[in-house]
């Protein structure tokens, strides 16, 4: 018998040895898994490292260790304790919350009632929703500064009911940027959570108020853990975004709501403090895999490949 | 699910409306003849007219479509390698890889954009290359297009009856007259939706683009945020109509072309 | 005791064809195959002969198409031979072996027309024009789609589709040809055509056939000889009515056809016979060589057919008596549920017969076991 029986596999009529199998995967997925590592993921690595470097005085990285930056992320500054950083960090994590949390609140209604349609509305409905999606975010967004201003009619309409000032705009400020955030989430949520919605069993749903379970403990129980592959993929696609959103406060927000895409850019501009900028950026790498960490969890869990529902 | 109730409806309306306005609203005021923005006055094409003789304008249109020609060019590529080798092909690693590909899908503008940054800047102290501009550009815009056209054509291949391809061998076929004269042709499609996302996000993007640009690459999306800082003019309106335009067209166009050849092999 | 003239036909049937002497086209030894939770493939022996039309035949799960996957080299082994013309094939991949597939899904092109289909073998080959032209013209015509050489599958029927996978893979002149369930997916009345048309299709080419399929009537009609699978090892391999006439065991005998099934033990025997003690009474049984050993616990079976209805209750060998339960009508003939005592037997017969005329249920009738019908089973 010869032994090269165990070594040589047969994949979709190829005939291949181990080493044929790498040889393969290099020449095709090769190139591509190369170009990603070293334009993105090594770099990653650097930002890791910067953060751990000083500022020269010069505005260049000077290679001396210290954790100066972190301490400043927490409030420890030079002069003492100065919250500003901390805060643009909390006020970050906070508004991608509260976008997921309004993008739920608004995708939960609209994946339901695109899954209520007819065969071809459907794709039609979807369509629709994925059109906004591909158009340009900047574009989008300045638009809302067209829409909320002073002379728009919603701005009218809201000083009619005494919200406002007469004649003054609805931005900057937190209502517009949350609008904006909503605008252009939304539909990274509403896709996936539909793909889930769409594979609802909704016999369980019946059985449940057959049982005698009410509106909310029904949702709770028989149709929630149904979708929750799907309104975790996209959660984690609002979520891990919007931390580090830059246009939107800058467009939307005032000078009060500085986030932390804002602090990135002014320390590779302005400021030109690239490590403290690194160690900023390093909170938002680290929502980013621990976001794709959860979705790899749950989405083991429900035993589906992961990220094959994203797009 | 069965039929929706009003109140769905009402929302769900509400809700598409809500998503439409900025665009809707941009279209509209480009054509408003007022001329420092504002209410409503009068009906023109003026604003699109000047666009054409705006040099600013002409030539960030000129590197927004090289910036995306290119990048397209190189994504796919690469993009379609690594959608087929992970769908047909097992190495050590796999696993791990596969988890790391799907960053630059999720990731932040910002980060990509300071990581781009971080890469240039340690490329230019070693080998003096790089300065920023259309070539550290491309290169960062391929490396978030990648995955897209990897996902597309990956799912391709994975919905294709493996039969086929054991067919093409079983009949003679060595392992490059299968691709060639077999899986090419039935991917293509895919592959060419896969472009046009890529081009689409090219298109889009602004953040990556405005991190790693350089003297002279200015490209549309920077121009329109540099003009927007300062004051919404109308004729940004009318450039921002026709990109809307042109990103409608990017997406709906790769639906068709996926959904015409679908036989999923014999049944 | 002496044999009676009721002799079943087996002994002296004439065999469909026999092909004993030919040479060899296919010999697989100890082949072994196993995935991450169950053996596929546990060391099957078996050997083809050339011109054979020779069947895989199992419920699903048998391992009868990974047997022929692994032939045809869609698929490795992780231990064993495969002799593809004496030639040991393995580490030749598939686009190299002598042979073709028909597969079940038939996986044409479909962005090819059907003479790009069936052209394709000859393409990738390199075989020249005219000879090629001239080739896939005659594969068409055999299979008689010579008018829709212009369409794309997805313009085609179940059973065109079929053609032109069996025209894709002759083109090529196998030396042997591999069928993986093509006919499953067809209606019974195209099944039925075609199932005519393969077998004349292969006794006029000449080529050896290699033919995987559950159903046990396609392969009965269809082969020279049949290898029974189950669960990853052939059950018992054979030409056709030997399987029928003499199967080893249950298995074979429920999957081929019907079999009562008689349990007892055996009270004496002899190297021509036995006597088994059933809950029917004392039962003679004939013994051939190659049947298992008469000891202790046995259970003999028996065909439908061969269980005799007669007209009076008189006493003799391995007769007695039954109540009819159901009689259920099949045109030409009728099954007789009957239930003797603690035994259930199914009997089959002509409704011509002298002895069945207005046989109803609730009645009794006297039933015969001719001693040379039994067949002793291995468990």
């Amino acid at each position: 018998m010869a032994p090269a029986q165990r070594t040589i596999e047969v994949r979709f009529g190829e005939q291949l040895t181990r080493g044929g199998q790498i040889a393969r995967s290099a020449f095709t997925s090769g190139p591509a898994i190369a170009w990603v590592t070293v334009l993105l993921l090594l770099p990653m690595v650097g930002i890791l490292v910067t953060s751990v470097l000083s500022r020269g005085p010069y505005g260049e990285i000077a290679p001396v260790l210290t954790t100066d930056n972190y301490k400043r992320l927490l409030g420890f500054g030079l002069l003492g304790f100065d919250p500003q950083y901390p805060i643009i960090i909390a006020r970050s994590l906070l508004l991608a919350a509260g976008t997921t949390v309004v993008c739920l609140l608004a995708g939960f209604p609209l994946a339901f009632f695109i899954s209520s349609l007819p065969g071809r509305a459907k794709q039609v409905a979807l369509t629709l929703v994925v059109i906004p999606f591909w158009t340009n975010l900047l574009i989008r967004t300045y638009a809302w500064q067209l829409l909320l201003g002073p002379d728009g009619w919603l701005a009218e309409a809201a000083s009619a009911l005494g919200l406002v000032d007469e004649g003054s705009p609805l931005y900057p400020g937190t209502f517009a940027v949350y609008l904006g955030m909503l605008c252009a989430y939304l539909p990274f949520l509403v896709l996936p959570l539909y793909t889930s919605v769409e594979k609802i069993d909704w016999a369980i749903a019946e059985a449940a108020s057959d049982l005698g379970a009410d509106g909310p403990r029904v949702f709770l129980h028989a149709i929630l853990p149904q979708v929750m592959p799907g309104m975790v993929a996209g959660m984690i696609l609002v979520f891990i975004p919007a931390t580090g959103q830059f246009v939107i406060p800058d467009l939307l927000g005032g000078a009060k709501t500085v986030m932390l895409g804002n602090a990135i850019q002014q320390q590779y501009g302005a400021s030109r403090d690239w490590p403290f900028g690194a160690a900023i950026t390093l909170v938002g790498m680290v929502v980013v895999l621990g976001g794709l960490l959860v979705q790899q969890r749950v989405a083991r869990k429900s035993g589906q490949p992961a990220g094959e529902g994203m797009l | 699910m069965r039929r929706a109730s009003l109140p769905l409806w009402l929302t769900s309306a509400a809700l598409y409306v809500f998503l439409y306005a900025p665009i809707v609203v941009v279209i509209v005021y480009s054509f408003n003849a007022a001329r420092h923005g504002g209410p409503w006055r009068g009906f023109t094409w003026r604003w699109y007219a000047t666009l054409l003789d705006n040099q600013d304008k002409l030539s960030a249109a000129r590197n927004t479509l090289v910036l995306g020609g290119a990048s397209t060019a190189v994504s796919t590529l690469l993009g379609t390698g690594l959608g087929y080798g992970l769908s047909r092909y097992d190495f050590p690693g796999k696993r791990l890889f596969s988890f790391l590909m799907y960053i630059p899908v999720v990731i932040p503008d910002i980060v990509m954009a300071v990581a781009m940054l971080m890469f240039y800047s340690l490329v230019r102290q070693w080998l003096g290359l790089f300065e920023l501009g259309m070539t550290t550009m491309v290169l960062a815009h391929v490396t978030f297009q990648i995955p897209f056209v990897a996902i597309v054509v990956r799912s391709r291949m994975v919905g294709m009856d493996p039969a086929i391809e054991e067919a093409a061998h079983d009949l003679g076929a060595s392992s490059l007259q299968t691709f060639l004269h077999v899986t090419l042709p039935m991917i293509l499609p895919a592959v060419v939706a896969g472009g046009m996302l890529a081009f689409t996000l090219s298109l889009d993007d602004f953040v990556v683009s405005f991190f790693t640009t350089g003297p002279g690459a200015s490209t549309l999306p920077i121009l329109i945020y540099a003009s927007v800082k300062r004051g919404i003019t109308p004729d940004i309106n009318a450039l921002s109509s026709l990109i809307i335009l042109i990103s409608v067209i990017g997406t709906v166009l790769p639906m068709f072309l996926q959904r015409s050849p679908k036989p999923r092999g014999e049944s | 005791m002496s044999a009676t003239t009721t002799d079943p036909p087996a002994d002296r049937a004439e065999p469909r064809r026999s092909l004993a002497g030919a040479p060899l086209a296919i010999e697989v030894e100890g082949l072994t195959r196993r995935f991450a939770d169950y053996t596929a493939l546990d060391a099957v022996d078996v050997t083809i002969r050339e011109g054979e039309f020779f069947s895989l035949l199992g419920p699903s799960g048998c391992g009868k198409t990974t047997l022929l996957r692994i032939i045809g080299g869609l698929d490795h082994a992780d231990a064993g031979v495969v002799r593809i013309g004496g030639q040991d094939v393995r580490g030749i991949p598939a686009h190299k072996r002598p042979v073709n597939t028909v597969f079940q899904s038939y996986a044409l092109f479909p962005h090819l027309s059907v003479r790009d289909n069936v052209a394709f073998g000859l393409r990738m080959k390199r075989v020249p024009e005219p000879d090629r032209g001239r080739r896939v013209e005659r594969a068409l015509e055999l299979v008689q789609i010579g008018a829709l050489a212009g369409r794309k599958p997805a313009q085609l029927s179940g059973g065109q589709k079929q053609r032109v996978a069996l025209a894709r893979a002759l083109v090529n002149e196998p030396k042997v040809l591999l069928l993986d369930e093509p006919l499953g997916a067809l209606d019974l009345k195209l099944r039925k055509e075609l199932q005519v048309e393969l077998l004349s299709l292969q006794r006029r080419l000449g080529i050896t056939f290699v033919f995987v399929t559950h159903d046990q009537e396609e392969a009965l009609v269809m082969s020279d000889r049949v290898a029974v699978m189950r669960a990853g090892t052939i059950e018992q391999l054979g030409e056709v009515h030997q399987l029928y006439e003499r199967p080893r065991n249950r298995f074979v005998g429920q999957f081929l056809g019907s079999v009562n099934l008689l349990e007892g033990t055996v009270q004496a025997s002899s190297p021509e016979e036995l006597a088994l003690a059933s809950p029917v009474g004392t039962l003679r049984a004939v013994r051939r060589p190659g049947d298992p050993g008469a000891t202790g616990k046995l259970t003999l079976a028996i065909r439908p057919e061969k269980v005799r209805l007669l007209p009076d209750f008189g006493k003799g060998e391995n007769r007695f008596e039954c109540l009819v339960e159901q009689v259920i009508y099949t045109g030409n003939a009728s099954h007789y549920h009957l239930r003797c005592g603690q035994q259930r037997l199914t009997a089959e017969a002509m409704n011509d017969a002298p002895a069945v005329r207005g046989l109803q249920p609730g009645q009794r009738v006297a039933v015969e076991l001719p001693p040379a019908s039994l067949i002793v089973l291995e468990d």
